[in-house]
């Protein structure tokens, strides 16, 4: 089955962080990301990680749902761990023709690892915590002044909500085509990589046909519903700042400068 | 020895998930060779589910399914074998065509099988036969063919791997009443002509009524009926306390019966309906 995809899923509750707003949320979470790769030390460090422990346990998510979505990711991290491993300057601690292993190598691989992960950790809580209607709301909102630029904000995010509504029912179709050609002998399970990729061509034409045959539909039912665009258009749940997105504003503001602060004061741990 | 068998079947979605599903629970059921099948139920109740495990599309999760007597996981690597021996017609087959013409979609099965070139010809020009698909359609490209006739594409293309069972789930769905009583007609002289097992999966009684020998309701993910078409439609009462009915004129005929008249029970068609009421009047001498 290829429904068991964890990345970017929604899961409803009434924690505190499924309570704040769309719009703070993905403002902190930038800030979050440029603060993770502000701590240059291993005392920033280590409060950026204290801080996404500190989110990931608020938002209420079952911890094995964020282990799943590392999962996605274990490959990259172990392959740019391993390379930065290589990349570091000084006296070598071990050495195999090129390849040499050094303190700052070692210090290096472990700063990638854990940023890496703080960052997947991070924007897992938000996908988990934000139903994809208020995340491309929220989108919206925030890159209105764009349109100074005559860029169709409106439009794109749009495109957004309809690409993640239909994730599910692609996979569900491919699961489908892929049962029904799979009864008429069609093997994907064996043969070199050639063989496997042209196996899978049963399987993506009735897929393209399909989703062109679903954009139509999708087009013609939202013109009957007379939808033109997002000129004079208006929300039926309006997205509002609470007490909560303002602590936790200042919070993340507090964070930022602690983190700047140990920057400054423990330059010589690096 | 029964063609296919099933012992203590289930299967359960989702296993240690907060979606965990019972699909299909403890099914066990015996099917001759030659026989036509009806498989009706409720949305959702373990049809679909069941059908695809007797041609191993997925893996029970306990229980056996034998085909001639012989588990289909014995050897996970030969589950192809089986998918060829039992034929499975998906609902709306038509969006599973993908070749650039109908005849090389037909083909698309027969030559996984690793079929020599003529018998692939002789086996597709077969196929086409049975659903009625003319010689010249079949070099067309299949997405300009009309809907009837993509639907009627894509079941020559099970058919043409000529399998010893056939299943098909609600081949009718979505075709006008012309197209529904053709393809139904189709279906059944292929039955006919080739002698082998067909399995019909359909919401729709009168269908099923006509065509059927016997019958297999499911309910809820259990096995709730297995018997003759005519002893489940007798059932009326049962059959409407899980959400099913038997045909129309079954019922006019029960509740002619139940004013006092005596026609036979189990009355399944028009026709037959039609005959019973004739000799009846004849009996008595009132026709004329």
């Amino acid at each position: 089955m290829v429904r068991d995809v964890t990345l970017g899923q929604y899961l409803p509750g009434n924690s505190l962080i499924h309570r704040m707003d769309a719009r703070a949320k993905i403002v902190l979470l930038i800030s979050f990301i440029v603060m993770i790769f502000c701590a240059f030390n291993f005392v920033s460090l280590a409060l950026t990680a204290a801080v996404t422990i500190l989110i990931v346990i608020s938002s209420g998510i079952p911890l094995k749902m964020y282990l799943k979505s590392l999962k996605v990711i274990i490959f990259i991290v172990v392959i740019t761990s391993v390379l930065n491993l290589f990349y570091g300057t000084g006296d070598p601690l071990w050495q195999w023709g090129f390849l040499k292993i050094t303190w700052s190598g070692i210090s290096r691989a472990i700063f990638v690892t854990i940023r890496i992960i703080c960052l997947i950790l991070a924007t897992s809580a938000l996908t988990f915590t934000t139903s994809p209607t208020n995340l491309t709301d929220a989108l919206e909102r925030l890159m209105k002044p764009l349109k100074v630029f005559h860029i169709k904000v409106h439009e794109i995010a749009m495109m957004m909500t309809i690409a993640l509504r239909f994730i599910p029912t692609l996979l569900e179709e491919t699961d489908k085509i892929m049962q029904a050609q799979k009864a008429r002998g069609a093997d994907m399970d064996s043969g070199n990589i050639i063989q496997r990729i042209k196996a899978l061509i049963p399987v993506l034409i009735p897929l393209f046909v399909s989703s062109f045959r679903r954009a139509y539909e999708l087009a013609m039912a939202m013109e009957c519903r007379c939808y033109q665009g997002g000129e004079g258009r208006t929300k039926m749940k309006v997205l509002h700042m609470s007490a909560i997105d303002y602590i936790m504003i200042a919070l993340m503001a507090v964070v930022l400068a602690g983190v700047i602060f140990c920057n400054i004061f423990f330059w010589e741990l690096v | 020895m029964s063609i296919i068998e099933t012992r203590d079947l289930s299967f359960v979605y989702g296993i240690d998930t907060p979606f965990e599903k019972r699909a299909v629970n403890n099914v066990n059921i015996k099917i001759e060779q030659g026989e036509f099948i009806g498989i009706m139920g409720h949305t959702g109740s373990g049809k679909s589910t069941f059908v695809q495990m007797l041609n191993g599309l997925i893996k029970p999760t306990s229980g056996q399914v034998l085909l001639n007597g012989k588990d289909i996981w014995e050897n996970p690597k030969e589950i192809r074998k089986v998918r060829f021996q039992v034929g499975m017609v998906f609902q709306y087959p038509e969006y599973q065509l993908f070749e650039e013409t109908v005849y090389k979609d037909i083909s698309f099965g027969p030559k996984n099988m690793g079929l020599t070139d003529s018998e692939i010809d002789k086996r597709v020009r077969d196929a086409a036969r049975f659903v009625d698909l003319s010689g010249e359609l079949l070099f067309k490209s299949p997405f300009d063919l009309s809907g009837g006739e993509k639907r009627r594409a894509a079941i020559a293309g099970v058919l043409a791997m000529d399998p010893d069972v056939l299943i098909l789930d609600e081949p009718t769905a979505g075709l006008d009443p012309m197209g529904r009583d053709i393809l139904l007609s189709q279906i059944c002289q292929y039955h006919k002509q080739r002698k082998n097992t067909v399995l019909l999966v359909s919401h729709s009684m009168e269908d099923i009524a006509r065509v059927s020998d016997k019958i297999m309701v499911m309910n809820k993910s259990n096995l709730e009926m297995f018997d003759k078409t005519k002893n489940v439609f007798s059932q009326n009462k049962h059959l409407e306390e899980i959400g099913l009915r038997v045909p129309q004129i079954t019922k006019i005929m029960a509740s002619l019966n139940e004013k006092g008249y005596d026609f036979s029970e189990g009355i399944l068609t028009v026709e037959q309906a039609f005959a019973e009421i004739l000799t009846k009047l004849n009996k008595e001498g009132k026709l004329w």
